[in-house]
């Protein structure tokens, strides 16, 4: 059982120039075990932010993470990170870098290679082990990325933008293997993006967030994470419920940037 | 005012050699044009078909578009050589390509002699002009009988002799005789030379004719000598060395000051860069410290080093460990600064102590810009061991040049300097071939 409490979290960045931002405020957000949720919000929401809060690279202003019972005080194992790109060891071969979390604690050789063999397998890379990462297609390192964090069995994955730079077709197909992941290894997952179609696919909650401060502006519940692990994500995309939450969340964020525009303009 | 006005002097002697080299220079491209004419139309013939790279003639911004032509290299490289055998009468060209040498063999110019009784009398003096540093002997004649008398001169090529063709004259200088004239045009003291065909004759200020001969288009051999000269002194260094030490000793102890002082300089610089990419602290203490020590050409050193340490090798490894160590700490500071920090914080979240992101992040991380350091440490300690052997030592490359230079020993310096650059360039080969087997990812995060 792994429950996420994320309770009434505020971060305020002072600027150097005096001054400060206040990039989340009273942010309140409960996940249970195997939930997996999208975080979508026009850019300066604070998404990042919170994601970093939660992995325990930034300390909170005032609030609190608690994991399983106990308050987050800096990064951890149990909290898996999945990164934009750029995050793997290009100085390693493809099995090192899925290798590298089993590698920290310690685990026994023969052990450790029965994971990693596994989980390539899993992700389609198993021809690839022993290739440089550098040689990888940019989708093929973001399942080197997926299987790394999972070598590690963490309680929950933080994903911050994982697909945003891929194309479009990759990112597709990534986005099926998420969910697949998502429901084989029923890991709980909180998922950045801001690619408002791929929110209602990969979450079966969805957070909208809203910037100055940032703060969650709305919840979802949607079907659409459910019905993307049976069934094909094309599909999914055509259900008219599909379109016409993507309409309405598409709009919101557009109100909030013109609202922004406005105010800046305003001041 | 004063010294812009001398600078101004100076600018201008400059731009006067400029002008005068641009000629040649101009000639050189034209070249290099004539031999891209040539490469284009065998090409032309051999492959006639026409591909879309020729639409890449201009290739701004697109550097992967042009490479290196081998061809070229290969007409550069052998066309240096060539020109070098063709000024120089290297034996290893046909006597064709050759430009005209100096003058060597005999010639014969008239003079004529005013008698004090104002009667003018003509003879002919011969001149044998032999390769200097050979035996030579003087040309026979038959001095005759008359007023003026034929005189006979030796002259090395290259050099000037002066000969008083009146000293063995019916009267001489003392009792009124002068030479008025060569080859029938008059000459008078410093009044400009006459050419008379295989030498240049001109008169000094006291009467005394002055022959030089010919000089041709050739370098002297004590300014440039042939290629072949300069492959044979090779071989007569190696086996009988120079100065008091072999060859090897020389090469061997400009390397060895260089690996050690550069061992040195990273062994202390990288540990230091180190510390400046992961303290703030340490960072705020050495950078001052860096900052104006890396500026500052290790050469302005080698006064102090000398006067600390020196000429002997304490002083020299000093110098090149200075030249190292700023290098290399900057590398490396700048190897872990760069870290991307998405990579220490997946370290982090896959759970890894700080010891461990330490060994497995930050230090492979670096690798790559210690390596680029290196490269270039090495590149400056090669040419500051040299500079300072240049000064002071008793061996190693550049005292080996630099006392060569003082005899006039232009093969043994010619020598040392192909053997410098080989060497050189071969320690960057080396430190690329190291980078790409140990740092295979660089430039691939």
């Amino acid at each position: 059982m792994s429950e996420l409490l994320i309770d009434k979290l505020s971060m305020r960045f002072e600027l150097p120039g005096g001054g400060a931002v206040q990039a989340l405020k009273d942010v309140t957000l409960h996940l249970g075990t195997g939930e997996l949720m999208s975080v979508l919000g026009p850019s300066g929401c604070g998404k990042t932010t919170l994601l970093n809060i939660v992995a325990g690279f930034l300390a909170p202003t005032s609030g609190a993470v608690t994991l399983n019972g106990h308050a987050v005080r800096g990064p951890g194992a149990e909290r898996g990170m999945v990164f934009q790109q750029g995050a793997l060891f290009e100085w390693m071969s493809v099995r090192d870098n899925v290798g590298f979390g089993p590698s920290m604690k310690g685990m026994a050789r023969a052990q450790k290679r029965e994971i990693v063999d596994h989980l390539l397998d899993v992700v389609g890379l198993r021809d690839f082990k022993e290739k440089a990462v550098y040689e990888l297609s940019g989708g093929m390192q973001q399942r080197v990325a997926l299987a790394r964090c999972l070598a590690n069995d963490p309680d929950v994955i933080l994903m911050d933008e994982p697909l945003g730079a891929l194309d479009a077709l990759t990112r597709e197909k990534m986005q099926g293997l998420v969910l697949k992941l998502w429901k084989e290894t029923g890991k709980t997952i909180i998922l950045i993006t801001h690619s408002v179609e791929e929110a209602l696919l990969l979450g079966e909650r969805l957070v909208v967030m809203a910037p100055r401060p940032g703060r969650v502006h709305r919840e979802y519940r949607l079907p659409f994470a459910e019905m993307g692990a049976v069934e094909d994500l094309r599909r999914v995309k055509k259900h008219p419920d599909f379109a016409a939450r993507r309409e309405e969340i598409l709009s919101m964020i557009w109100d909030m940037e013109e609202e922004i525009m406005g105010r800046a303009e305003g001041a | 005012m004063e010294l812009i006005g001398k600078l101004a002097g100076e600018l201008g002697a400059v731009l006067l050699t400029v002008a005068r080299a641009a000629p040649y220079v101009l000639g050189y491209v034209l070249l290099i044009l004539a031999t891209l004419a040539l490469w284009r139309a065998v090409k032309r013939l051999l492959r006639p078909r026409h591909d879309f790279g020729s639409l890449k003639t201009v290739t701004f911004g697109d550097e992967s578009a042009v490479t290196s032509n081998l061809a070229a290299s290969v007409v550069s490289v052998v066309l240096i050589f060539v020109l070098w055998g063709m000024f120089t009468g290297s034996r290893l060209l046909p006597a064709f390509l050759h430009v005209p040498g100096a003058f060597v063999g005999d010639g014969t110019f008239g003079y004529t002699l005013a008698a004090p009784d104002g009667t003018r009398h003509e003879a002919t003096v011969a001149v044998r002009v032999f390769p200097f540093g050979t035996t030579v002997v003087p040309p026979e004649i038959d001095p005759g009988d008359g007023v003026a008398r034929n005189d006979a001169m030796v002259v090395a090529a290259y050099r000037t002799e002066l000969l008083r063709p009146e000293d063995n004259d019916a009267f001489t200088r003392a009792e009124g005789a002068s030479v008025v004239a060569v080859n029938g045009i008059g000459i008078a003291p410093e009044s400009g030379a006459v050419d008379v065909g295989f030498a240049r004759v001109s008169m000094t200020g006291r009467g005394t004719l002055s022959v030089t001969p010919d000089k041709g288009w050739q370098m002297e051999p004590i300014w440039l000598p042939a290629p072949e000269a300069v492959w044979t002194r090779l071989g007569e260094i190696a086996r009988t060395g120079f100065r008091n030490a072999t060859l090897a000793e020389h090469l061997g102890y400009s390397l060895f000051r260089v690996i050690v002082g550069f061992l040195l300089g990273a062994l202390v610089g990288i540990p230091l860069g180190y510390a400046m990419g992961l303290s703030d602290w340490f960072r705020g203490w050495f950078d001052p410290i860096v900052e104006f020590m890396r500026p500052v050409p290790p050469l302005a050193l080698i006064p102090l080093v000398i006067i600390w340490a020196g000429i002997g090798e304490t002083g020299k490894i000093i110098l090149l460990f200075l030249a190292a160590l700023w290098i290399m700490a900057i590398a490396a500071r700048s190897g872990v600064s760069g870290v991307r920090i998405s990579k220490v914080h997946a370290a982090y979240s896959l759970g890894a102590s700080k010891v461990q992101i330490m060994r497995h992040v930050i230090i492979p991380n670096s690798l790559p810009e210690i390596f680029t350091g290196a490269r270039v440490a090495m590149g400056v300690c090669w040419g500051t061991v040299v500079a300072a052997e240049l000064v002071a030592a008793d061996k190693g490359a550049g005292m080996m040049i630099m006392t060569a230079s003082k005899f006039q020993n232009t093969d043994v310096v010619i020598m040392g300097i192909i053997l410098i650059g080989v060497i050189g360039f071969s320690i960057d080969m080396l430190m690329r071939w190291a980078e790409r087997v140990m740092v295979p990812w660089k430039g691939k995060g």
